[in-house]
């Protein structure tokens, strides 16, 4: 039963970390994602945000599910919809609430925004405003990795829109031709941009890599538990130089494309039917109430620490547009 | 270019090329080469040949014909701690890859203030029956991308010393080599340590009476055009090769053209929004005054690369074209 494994949770920006069993450290960590988007979005509806911001609310658990047997030298490769991506791989709250409110704290001075976070110092080489686009990346940094002979990996999320850009078929072929430590994680939100997946996926998403020999599996991407066991798994072959794997965690997104869409294109039935499935009811059930309350009550804390550490920065100028375009 | 007291070889472009890829791959061994044919068949030109017996399969790749995820793989993997070199066998194919250099690896630095040490190599240019699709010029766009920088080198020695700077250097570097230049033979440094800075222009040939500005196969055929006219119009030109485009050497080429009045560039892209009218603009910025013509463009007309070699001859600026150019910007 690996929910009695002890290990420190990741991304809390906090030192020391506390010591808590796995189910608890990933309810903390999908708590902290949840609260860190909901807290942005009220942000955002009072006009503090300075650009778009796609929410994962409702996808807490394929972020740290996929996140958390991973290693700060294994590489992540995010998406537009990716501020649970950063945190599960160790994003400081703060730091990424400094960075959406436009402020000079923030990891690239407040200047990118919520597409544009990359920090390699824990191996998030980017979230991405373009859709695929971290697809060629994650091959790169498996390569890289295989090349200086590391056991380390890299996790590639991306949506099921991505999935009909080229690069992915590219990078199935290619990770499996040189069996790169790469795996590809599919997070299945039931909608691209603003129209259903059914308008832009053929077949069997998590099939996908059967004919380069790429195992498939699909979870349960609203089971954090699901997800990371299946990750895990993958994690371990590829470190072993076992190859590349494709899961396909499905799972649902609450909210519109974007903060201020609507997303009138679908039924309300549907929105609550998968609401009911909500990750975080699960990973709180996991736990206990009493538990998952001391938890949720210090996730605020850290909450409010971010933003109020963000707010209390300031605000990026016109001095910082151009920093670090070249090395000198 | 002066280069006395400096141990040198003749060599070819392409093995100026082959030269500084071994010496930095022996140098670092986070400096890596992957392209399509790079490896077995030692590069589609023979540039790269010799690389994969020496530095072993890991290093010196053959990977599929995806451009796109080829300059992934330098963009991540430079991304975790290598010192990659792409190549790219056109430059007509970097246009499959557009989104991983100009959306990716142009803004890593900008996003994460981090480096991303990357060279992407291309060839250019017509020099073979390669057609339409096979025979761009591109640099222009490239070097218009904050983030990006761009050399692109006309002999032998300029090769070797730039490709071993980029190879060196923290940013993402865009090399490109021409095609017709690859045979081309020159005087090259031999020392490991013969590195030469990027975002300098080198004089060519010192002259009076007007400045020549020419890039990739341009500069020779301006430094044939430039001892006709002194030896038929007694004009003294002045021949120079900014060989990095971005950052470009913009005072070099202005201290000359201040000097001498007039400005021809020479350049076998075609003439909108190219190179040759940054130069321009260049000039008419900083040193309007004291032109005595207006500058004068020698460029391709224009239209596509025709395949056969004749034809695609015809259509890229010769000495003569540049000859004509200097005779208009001297004489009106």
């Amino acid at each position: 039963m690996p929910d009695v494994e002890v290990e420190p949770p990741r991304g809390v920006n906090r030192d020391p970390s506390p010591i808590e069993p796995v189910a608890h450290g990933r309810h903390r960590l999908m708590r902290l994602s949840r609260r860190f988007e909901e807290t942005v979005q009220e942000q955002f509806e009072e006009g503090a945000v300075p650009g778009p911001l796609h929410l994962s609310i409702g996808q807490e658990a394929v972020a740290v599910g996929g996140c958390w047997d991973l290693r700060t030298t294994d590489a992540v490769l995010s998406t537009h919809r990716g501020h649970h991506h950063c945190l599960a791989k160790g994003a400081a709250p703060d730091r990424l609430m400094a960075e959406l409110l436009g402020r000079s704290t923030g990891y690239s001075h407040g200047r990118g925004g919520s597409m544009h976070v990359a920090i390699p110092a824990i191996g998030l080489l980017g979230t991405n405003g373009i859709v695929g686009g971290g697809i060629p990346i994650a091959a790169g940094a498996a390569y890289g990795m295989q090349a200086q002979a590391r056991d380390d990996v890299t996790v590639c999320f991306f949506g099921e829109g991505a999935a009909a850009a080229g690069v992915f078929a590219e990078a199935l072929n290619l990770a499996a031709l040189w069996q790169l430590p790469l795996i590809f994680i599919c997070e299945n939100n039931q909608y691209v941009e603003l129209t259903p997946q059914e308008l832009h996926v053929a077949g069997e998403l998590y099939r996908r890599g059967e004919p380069f020999g790429i195992r498939g599996e699909r979870v349960d991407g609203n089971d954090v538990t699901a997800v990371a066991a299946a990750v895990s798994t993958a994690v371990q072959r590829a470190r072993a130089g076992g190859g590349p794997a494709l899961i396909e965690a499905v799972t649902y997104r609450w909210f519109g494309h974007y903060a201020g869409d609507r997303a009138a294109y679908r039924a309300e039935d549907e929105v609550l039917q998968w609401r009911a499935q909500d990750p975080l009811l699960r990973s709180r059930a996991a736990i206990g109430d009493a538990a998952a309350d001391a938890i949720e009550a210090e996730v605020e804390q850290v909450i409010a620490d971010a933003l109020e550490f963000a707010r209390s920065s300031p605000v990026t100028g016109v001095d910082a547009l151009s920093l670090d375009h070249y090395a000198r | 270019m002066t280069t006395a007291a400096v141990d040198t070889r003749s060599l070819k472009f392409w093995q100026g090329i082959n030269q500084a890829l071994t010496e930095e791959m022996e140098r670092d061994e986070r400096v890596v080469l992957v392209g399509e044919d790079v490896a077995r068949p030692g590069g589609p030109f023979g540039v790269t040949r010799g690389l994969r017996d020496r530095f072993g399969d890991l290093r010196v790749r053959d990977t599929p014909i995806a451009e796109a995820v080829l300059v992934g793989l330098g963009v991540g993997s430079a991304a975790v701690g290598l010192r990659p070199i792409v190549e790219i066998m056109f430059f007509d194919f970097a246009m499959i890859a557009m989104d991983q250099i100009v959306n990716q690896a142009a803004k890593f630095r900008y996003f994460s203030g981090s480096s991303l040490p990357l060279v992407i190599r291309t060839m250019c240019g017509a020099g073979g029956p390669n057609g339409a699709q096979h025979s761009q010029n591109f640099e222009a766009w490239y070097s218009a991308v904050p983030g990006l920088k761009v050399i692109m080198p006309s002999n032998a020695a300029d090769a070797k010393g730039l490709l071993k700077a980029a190879i060196r250097d923290d940013d993402p570097v865009l090399f490109i080599e021409t095609l017709g230049l690859l045979a081309a033979r020159c005087d090259v440094p031999t020392g490991e340590d013969f590195v030469l800075p990027i975002g300098v222009a080198d004089v060519k040939r010192e002259g009076a009476d007007v400045t020549i500005i020419a890039i990739g196969r341009q500069v020779d055929r301006s430094l044939q055009a430039a001892e006709r006219l002194q030896a038929e119009d007694g004009i003294s030109a002045e021949v120079i090769d900014p060989r990095t485009l971005q950052p470009l050497d913009a005072d070099a080429i202005v201290a000359s053209v201040r000097r001498t009045g007039r400005l021809v560039v020479a350049q076998e892209a075609t003439s909108p929004y190219s190179f040759a009218a940054e130069v321009c603009a260049i000039a008419a910025e900083r040193c309007l005054s004291e032109l005595k013509s207006p500058p004068v463009r020698v460029t391709s007309p224009f239209i596509n690369v025709p395949t056969p070699v004749p034809l695609a001859e015809a259509r890229a600026p010769g000495a003569d074209e540049i000859v004509a150019g200097v005779r208009k910007a001297v004489n009106g």
